[in-house]
């Protein structure tokens, strides 16, 4: 019983620094959120400035831009998840279907690659391709005679070139983990099929689909949190002036708000409420991934 | 086992590993034609005319990006922020996760932290906030800002704490009775157990840290105290967007940029991260797997 307690003396120990980096870096920001309810003046702080209870939130639905920018952040993100669910699945299943191992392995660790690079590089390059002399408008006027478009500049195309990305750029990663489910089912199911005659689609659709099931639904779930991340760095880094209107999202105006008008309390209300709707998105799915898919964070 | 493949087979077999060739080619082609524009000449890149392959072959842009000292301290300001940060994670973060592995029993306090923790993994007060605290300790300008903040992901420290627990408890009892204490156990017995996990976070860590750029970007008045991405940032996206009011206006930033030098800079700033990940992927492959699926 002794030895026990002090083990628990140096647990305390152990977690010390990290504990003490969360309360620094996550938990006192925290308190910083009172500031959605005041009116921030910089030589009062946050503590010393005066309370006016909604109004930041008042004055924010009063602007369209509130609107939009949350119907922006909603459309961009769910057509991200939707697309960007449904390659990782196809494409799992056709790798599975390879029966070269080396070639296999090749193309995991080539469609892993975009995944690893950073979205400011990234965005580096595709804004070269898509401008206006870029090798997009080159190749279409070559092939087609088409006059340039300024694919960057254009809502439609802005929104295309986001979200084609983003799939682009997630797509190998996503494939991990129903690689993973597919190396768990039983071979001698497969053993078992062929003997019965089973074609090529047949096992696919009675075998090896249902064998990734539970990933899909545990995916499917857990991505249901993301409804309010379209993607800050990824945006940031390729949009303008002429895009705001379709492409404006709740990250990227927080920052601009805040960090370049210096309206510290109208970005600290938008955050908050981000915070807010995120938090029971992320509990719920959490909630939905356990009951359905048996997954529990620890 | 030789399979009898029939001609369809041979055929459908035949389409998808073109397919597959077709779509290793899409991932691909962004980083061979930014490598090829990088070694080619000006006059060539501007006009749309590389593909994959450099026009008029040159290594002229790299010999300019040597004369930049700015890409090289920023370089190096990235350098040590990931050295610095992965070591003391790797450290703090396995300090957090045994205590967090032990059951309720052992460490009475586990689940306060263990819910802290998971509190401020789903919750957090958001940019302006953490902004205002930061300026608030003094950090502006100071290099602790790249280091501090990204040495516990909270979702690392979970993923090893999993880890940890399917090791067998009877090592941890065999190792108590021989008179090993907690600290003995985390380093002679969980960290070398741990391996796979370990290096799987690392990983993740080392290029979430090269990657990030937000946090030099606000808290960095000088760029050369900036990591490299906040630089590249700079450099070759961010056109301050309110300069930018009609479509001459983007056309014309456009044609100003010097496209092979900053194609150059972008190829070495992936470089770095290009070459680790395929050493590490078995891994992360493993450490991802180990991490959602649970018994």
């Amino acid at each position: 019983m002794i030895r026990r307690w002090s083990e628990q003396v140096h647990y305390n120990l152990m977690l010390l620094p990290g504990i003490v980096l969360v309360l620094l870096f996550s938990v006192w920001p925290m308190g910083g959120i009172i500031l959605a309810f005041k009116d921030f003046s910089p030589t009062k702080g946050i503590w010393g400035s005066s309370w006016v209870g909604w109004e930041n939130y008042e004055l924010l639905f009063d602007t369209p831009v509130a609107m939009q920018v949350f119907t922006n952040t909603v459309v961009i993100a769910l057509m991200k998840m939707t697309i960007g669910f449904v390659v990782p699945i196809v494409f799992a299943l056709m790798l599975n279907e390879l029966r070269i191992r080396w070639f296999k392995r090749t193309m995991q660790t080539i469609v892993y690659l975009p995944h690893f690079l950073s979205w400011v590089l990234i965005a580096g390059i595709l804004r070269d391709m898509f401008a206006i002399d870029g090798i997009v408008n080159e190749w279409l006027h070559s092939q087609f005679g088409l006059e340039p478009t300024m694919f960057l500049a254009e809502h439609f195309w802005f929104r295309t070139i986001i979200i084609g990305s983003d799939v682009w750029k997630e797509f190998g990663f996503g494939t991990i983990v129903y690689l993973a489910a597919l190396t768990a089912i039983n071979p001698s199911l497969y053993e078992a099929a062929e003997i019965d005659g089973a074609s090529r689609m047949k096992k696919l659709r009675y075998i090896t689909l249902p064998g990734i099931v539970p990933m899909i639904v545990l995916v499917g779930t857990l991505s249901m949190q993301n409804v309010l991340n379209a993607g800050f760095d990824q945006i940031f880094n390729l949009y303008n002036t002429l895009v705001y209107d379709s492409s404006d999202i709740i990250d990227t105006y927080v920052y601009r708000a805040g960090l370049e008008e210096g309206r510290f309390e109208i970005a600290t209300a938008v955050g908050l409420l981000k915070s807010a709707i995120s938090f029971v998105l992320v509990v719920s799915s959490y909630a939905l991934a356990s009951r359905f898919a048996n997954y529990r964070i620890f | 086992m030789v399979r009898n493949a029939t001609w369809g087979t041979k055929v459908a077999d035949g389409a998808l590993i073109a397919f597959m060739v077709l779509i290793s080619l899409t991932c691909f082609f962004p980083l061979l034609h930014n490598l090829a524009i990088s070694f080619s000449s000006p006059a060539k890149a501007t006009g749309g005319f590389v593909t994959i392959f450099p026009q008029d072959f040159t290594f002229a842009s790299y010999e300019k990006l040597f004369e930049d000292s700015t890409f090289f301290r920023t370089f190096f300001v990235s350098v040590e922020r990931v050295v610095l940060t992965t070591i003391l994670s790797f450290f703090v973060s396995l300090l957090m996760a045994y205590p967090l592995s032990r059951t309720n029993r052992d460490f009475a306090l586990r689940n306060v932290y263990m819910w802290l923790l998971v509190f401020v993994m789903m919750f957090n007060g958001g940019l302006i906030p953490f902004y205002l605290i930061v300026k608030q300790m003094g950090l502006m300008n100071s290099f602790w800002v790249l280091v501090l903040p990204m040495i516990v992901n909270v979702f690392n420290v979970i993923l090893i704490v999993n880890y940890f627990r399917g090791i067998p408890k009877e090592l941890d009892e065999c190792a108590s009775m021989d008179g090993a204490g907690p600290w003995y156990k985390v380093f002679r017995i969980y960290m070398p157990l741990a391996m796979p996990v370990l290096a799987t976070t690392t990983l993740f860590l080392i290029v979430n840290i090269w990657n990030e750029f937000m946090t030099g970007m606000i808290f960095m008045r000088n760029i050369e105290d900036a990591p490299l991405q906040t630089y590249m940032q700079q450099l070759v996206v961010r056109i301050d967007p309110n300069l930018l009011k009609t479509v001459d206006d983007v056309k014309r930033m456009a044609s100003v940029s010097d496209k092979t030098l900053s194609a150059a800079k972008i190829f070495v700033s992936m470089l770095p991260i290009m070459l680790l990940y395929p050493f590490l992927q078995r891994y992360f492959i493993s450490g991802i797997t180990l991490g959602s699926v649970k018994e």
